[in-house]
């Protein structure tokens, strides 16, 4: 199709390197080789990008490279082959360029643990399957990045296996995402069915022919719901969340690059690169636009009462995965994109930032027990303070013009929700400064026995703790006064920092909608919202005023989370506890998360299990099929015995017979054929 | 000697030289060492030689190659007729592949009667290799029987405690299932008068064989009741577990990844190749147990407390795929119902390498006395994550592609039978995960799993070209897929026109 070839295959072949180097022979090198293999692998797959991005605006688009064919069954194929256009270039700025900076961190996260060749064997196989995901140009190999993205999850999730919450937290994450896998996958069935083909320009140019399903549902519906089910699985959305929470057991960074900045985006790639099956689909979108929203809303009244700091980071990646899904189910694909972008610059680094305070303090991730933090982690403060401003939407950061484009986009399909994702905003901007003001302001909290009472709590020993217990006796807090990160660590909190101010900037005089404009434009008869959307975005500036009302409510209701925040956290911190006091019930169930783990568990997993043991196992197969079997060995047995007693002096040599016998047939037969 | 003088004998050169070593063991004194040596070479060299059938095999030609057709016995009418096409040559080198790992995985574990042990391996890969090359119904079934005095002395004599139970109940399960098989094929001599599998289908499709549609329904069930139980088909695996918890390790090895591929084989050749219309008559309720097997093996998978039950129950669930693919008559559900029997072969073989290597250092299969293990044991645990993740269908290792083809051949041939099968990728993530988290994470919580020896020289030998294999029919299928092909196109000729309105939409 083109002429040249950039050799897009290079760029996650080379972090796979990495990965194979550190799996295969990591344990041998220093730590400092480690470092270097797994940094720089993943930094010249940076560098490729880069360099496809200097020839990029040459490009006959979309630039397709094919590498042979994976595998073939009738008239069906699929083949390695990569696609390069406008979203696949800004999927690959931010994969290599926030990888490569949380890889950087880490290096100096994880300097003192043990297992560090492992942990960036991961993290490269992490960029490789991530890379893979996000260039395939067909969905079969799309499903390579999101299972093996999937596997990564599990494999760093699990890093501190020693700890059976983070091996539970592995496995919970990977069998929720299989579910979300089933969906995906007879979706991919029903495409090859009526397609014969799941690469991207084949199915979409079938597509382009259907007209929308404006009627009732039909194959795109049921597709693009399938897909749909896939993405809640990937990007942690109601009803398939529950895994992200958990997957904080993590290490921190596995935290800021897997679960904030790019694989829990993977689901608002997919559905962004599926828009023409969704565009087809008004019903789809509406529940795309219904689950972002509820997701958002509900996942950010969870946040506002967790006092582990990285579950409340997790929720609120939860919540702003929401926002995603509804851009994508209001058909403004531009904004979600955009605000994917601007989130994993926040969300990395607010983790990252989260890691410097945890790493500081000794491993100590309740919130109860920091306070204060500002003077003695100056940088890490302001980074944090960057992101904290950045996601709650103060004005000129990157998070207000992407979170604003998006809501700006949902009212003009439906008010309620425009006015349910206002109200996130607000609840966003509350728990933020909660955050914000309980670990940075007020006086240290933490004490002597912190590590110890936090394991009491439930909230799982520090991180850095977990690490001395496995390698010896647990250091004694006074070992750890507390400290300012290194500057490995906190070089690339600067640059997130900046891009967490600046990021949002690209989008002024909606450019960043216009270079996405080639992808996203198709869908001619899908949907009369998306051609508002579309004419909203060509009409530049032509409805400023009433724009301008609804970015000043944005901004209102940022600032009230961020004075509810300084009343109760700042001015008057005595009173949570008394609120939380007065509404305990509902409290409760908030801090528990609205006990959806434990439904779970009541109403599926376990009568599973023991129907699986008492009914199926000890049931089925044992008293039914197997006692019948047995009545007929039981009478074969004594048969058998019978026959035994006649050679009961062989046993020893029954294989020499055997070969012996074997031996008599076959030179009978061969004196009979030669006869 | 010139390839094509080579290609008529190959065939005979890979299935006897196992059997030529076992007699010539006899011979050989009785120091183990010279013994296993002598056996891995022999099994090697049977490897070796069954490279040249994927080198020198021709794509373009439909129907057998390599045949040998001598008439050998005047009567009975029986020939010696030997020849494969693409399903029967992989599952002769998945045969020779798998042998010599089993020989290595026996190295240090078996200790006594080495002799008579390694005379029994050798003379089960003959005989699994002849039920795949025979193309003479006689021969086929002369093979088909004897791999049931090997197996069953396998399990009987170097087995665990309950072997003797689990040996005649796996001798008896199976060969009373496979008089039925015979009774059929007397049948069909009596009337076509030859043995040869080529005569007997010419014969019946020319409609010569008289009484053929009265007796067609019987016929089917005939094969058909021996390969199911082969397979197993639920309801008639209830033998499979026992005799895989009590069978030394080699014995599963072939066990799982050979000997259940003689059933789905089985129904591939004979009930598909001599009986398409009752195949398709009876689709229904195969394909229906066929689903059963997959979701029923895969929950009682999930609760067995003995790793080796797990696998076992797994090997249910992964053969209803095959199953399945198998009554789907697609090309898709066919080619991966080939492909899964080849990747289960791989990756069940090395997951009971694993148990039996773990076996030797604790002498239990019982989940609950490991946990931890990732600690004292790290390359062991990576190998068993390697093949847990081959076994549970990532992309890119083998499991994934027989599996994605079988589903969506059997999606194409009516939905409900996808998406039911579909959910078997959420089962299998669901025991084989739970089972490596309880027997690798954690702490170590007994002493003596804090001091196990990671593995050794000889286990790693063993290990690696399966974990090799894995990953290569993953990336690169086509390597299996385009031989296959041709095979499953001639399965489905006499399906076009029964099935035509099934394979286009």
């Amino acid at each position: 199709m083109n002429q040249i070839s950039l050799h897009l295959w290079l760029i996650p072949i080379l972090p796979l390197l990495g990965a194979a180097i550190n799996g295969l022979c990591g344990g041998r090198l220093s730590r400092h080789a480690v470092a270097a293999i797994g940094v720089a692998f993943c930094g010249t797959a940076f560098l490729l990008v880069l360099f496809v991005l200097s020839h990029f605006f040459a490009l006959q688009l979309p630039h397709i490279e094919t590498y042979g064919t994976w595998l073939r069954a009738g008239a069906f194929h699929a083949d390695y082959g990569f696609y390069l256009d406008e979203l696949s270039m800004i999927m690959l700025l931010v994969v290599t360029g926030v990888g490569l900076l949380i890889h950087i961190y880490s290096v100096g996260y994880m300097w003192e643990e043990g297992g560090f060749h492992r942990f960036f064997c991961y993290l490269n196989l992490f960029m490789f399957f991530m890379l893979v995901l996000v260039l395939a140009h067909n969905y079969l190999v799309m499903f390579i990045g999101w299972e093996g993205v999937g596997l990564a999850s599990y494999l760093l999730i699990g890093f501190w296996f020693t700890r059976d919450s983070a091996a539970s937290a592995g496995k919970k994450a990977f069998i929720v995402n299989r579910i979300g896998d089933f969906g995906f996958l007879i979706a991919l069935f029903l495409l090859i069915k009526h397609f014969g083909s799941l690469t991207f320009s084949e199915v979409f140019g079938s597509i382009s022919h259907l007209p929308s399903e404006t009627a009732g549902a039909g194959l795109l519906t049921t597709v693009s719901i399938l897909l749909l089910l896939g993405a809640t699985g990937k990007s942690a959305q109601i009803p398939l969340y529950v895994w992200l929470p958990d997957a904080m057991e993590g290490p921190t960074p596995v935290s800021a690059l897997i679960h904030a900045a790019t694989m829990v985006t993977a689901g608002v790639y997919m559905v962004a690169r599926s828009h023409a099956i969704f565009d087809r689909s008004p019903t789809t979108l509406t529940v795309v636009a219904v689950i972002g929203t509820l997701t958002a809303f509900y996942a950010a009244t969870i946040a506002i009462a967790q006092t582990d700091i990285k579950k409340v980071l997790a929720y609120s990646t939860i919540s702003q995965l929401g926002y995603m899904f509804l851009a994508c189910g209001v058909a403004a694909y531009s904004a979600a994109i955009f605000h994917l972008m601007t989130h994993a610059f926040f969300k990395g680094l607010l983790f990252l930032a989260a890691g410097s305070v945890i790493h500081a303090i000794g491993g100590e991730q309740d919130m109860h027990r920091m306070g204060g933090l500002r003077r003695m982690t100056p940088w890490t403060f302001w980074t944090m303070t960057a992101a904290t401003f950045a996601i709650t939407g103060v004005p000129g950061f990157a998070g207000f013009f992407s979170k604003d484009e998006i809501l700006w986009q949902a009212s003009r399909v439906n008010m309620a929700l425009w006015g349910l994702g206002e109200f996130t905003a607000f609840l966003t901007s509350f728990y933020m400064f909660r955050l914000w003001f309980l670990t940075f302001f007020g006086h240290y909290r933490g004490t002597t026995t912190s590590i110890n009472e936090g394991d009491k709590a439930g909230q799982g020993p520090g991180l850095l703790a977990i690490n001395k217990s496995r390698t010896g006796p647990v250091a004694e807090p006074e070992h750890h006064p507390i400290h300012e990160s290194p500057k490995v660590m906190l070089i690339p909190l600067i640059i997130l920092a900046m891009l967490s101010v600046a990021g949002g900037w690209v989008n002024i005089g909606k450019n960043f909608e216009k270079f996405l404009e080639p992808v996203f434009r198709a869908g001619p008869t899908a949907y009369t919202l998306t051609e508002t959307a579309t004419q909203a975005g060509k009409t530049i500036g032509g409805a400023t005023g009433t724009e301008l009302l609804f970015t000043l409510t944005s901004v209102l209701a940022a600032a009230l989370g961020f004075l509810l925040a300084l009343l109760l956290y700042k001015i008057q911190p005595d009173l949570p506890a008394r609120i939380a006091a007065s509404f305990r019930g509902l409290y409760t169930a908030v801090l528990n998360k609205y006990y959806v783990d434990e439904l779970f568990s009541i109403l599926l997993v376990k009568p599973l299990l023991a129907g699986s043991r008492k009914i199926l196992w000890q049931g089925v197969d044992r008293r039914i099929i197997d006692a019948a079997v047995n009545d007929t060995a039981e009478g074969a047995r004594r048969v058998s015995d019978s026959l035994r007693h006649m050679q009961s002096g062989n046993l020893r040599s029954y294989a020499g017979w055997v070969a012996l016998g074997a031996a008599v047939v076959i030179a009978y037969m061969i004196w009979v054929a030669l006869a | 000697m010139s390839t094509t003088d080579l290609n008529s004998w190959i065939l005979t050169l890979v299935t006897f030289i196992p059997l030529g070593g076992a007699v010539l063991l006899i011979f050989v004194p009785r120091r183990d060492r010279d013994i296993r040596v002598f056996a891995l070479v022999t099994s090697l060299l049977a490897f070796i030689l069954s490279l040249h059938l994927p080198a020198h095999f021709e794509h373009s030609q439909t129907g057998f190659q390599f045949e040998i057709d001598q008439p050998w016995i005047a009567s009975p009418n029986i020939h010696y007729h030997m020849g494969v096409d693409g399903f029967s040559m992989w599952l002769v080198l998945l045969t020779t592949f798998l042998s010599p790992l089993c020989v290595l995985i026996s190295w240090h574990s078996v200790r006594d009667r080495v002799k008579e042990f390694f005379i029994l391996l050798l003379i089960m890969q003959t005989t699994l290799i002849g039920v795949f090359t025979s193309l003479d119904l006689f021969l086929f079934y002369f093979f088909w029987e004897a791999t049931l005095i090997p197996m069953a002395l396998l399990i009987g004599v170097f087995g665990h405690a309950r072997r003797v139970y689990a040996a005649v109940k796996f001798f008896l399960y199976t060969m009373i299932a496979s008089v039925f098989m015979l009774a059929a094929i007397l049948w069909l001599y009596a009337k076509v008068g030859s043995f040869d599998l080529i005569a007997v289908e010419d014969a019946i499709r020319k409609g010569q064989v008289s009484g053929f549609g009265t007796a067609a329904p019987w016929l089917f069930l005939g094969f058909f009741v021996a390969f199911a139980v082969k397979v197993p088909l639920f309801p008639v695996h209830t033998w499979l577990p026992d005799a895989h918890v009590e069978a030394p390790t080699a014995g599963s090895v072939l066990l799982a990844g050979v000997l259940l591929k003689m059933g789905t084989y089985g129904m591939l050749r004979f009930n598909l190749g001599l009986f398409p219309e009752q195949s398709y008559a009876n689709r229904s309720w195969i394909v229906a147990l066929a689903l059963v097997g997959i979701i029923y093996g895969a929950l009682v998978a999930m609760v067995q407390p003995n790793m080796k039950k797990l696998i076992a129950y797994s090997s249910i669930s992964h053969l209803g795929f095959v199953v399945l693919g198998i009554f789907s008559f697609t090309s898709s559900g066919l080619n991966g119902a080939m492909f899964v029997m080849l990747a289960h072969g791989v990756s069940t073989g090395a997951l009971f390498m694993l148990a039996g290597i773990i076996h030797e250092r604790r002498h239990t299969y019982e989940i609950r006395e490991f946990g931890g293990l990732a600690k004292p044991m790290p390359t062991y645990a990576a190998f068993f994550l390697f093949i847990v993740l081959s076994s549970l269908g990532l992309p890119l290792l083998n499991g994934f592609v027989g599996e994605f083809l079988v589903l969506a051949g059997a999606f194409r041939a009516q939905a409900v039978y996808g998406i039911v099968g579909a959910s078997g990728v959420i089962w299998s993530a669901c025991y084989l995960l739970w089972m490596y988290q309880r027997v690798f994470f954690g702490k170590v919580t007994s002493e003596i799993n804090s001091n196990l020896p990671d593995l050794g020289g000889v286990e790693r030998a063993a290990l690696w070209p399966a974990a090799a294999m894995a990953l290569v029919m993953g990336v690169a299928p086509l390597i299996w897929l385009s031989s296959i092909a041709p095979a499953v196109e001639n399965t489905l000729v006499p399906f076009a026109r029964t099935v035509a309105n099934v394979v286009k939409q």
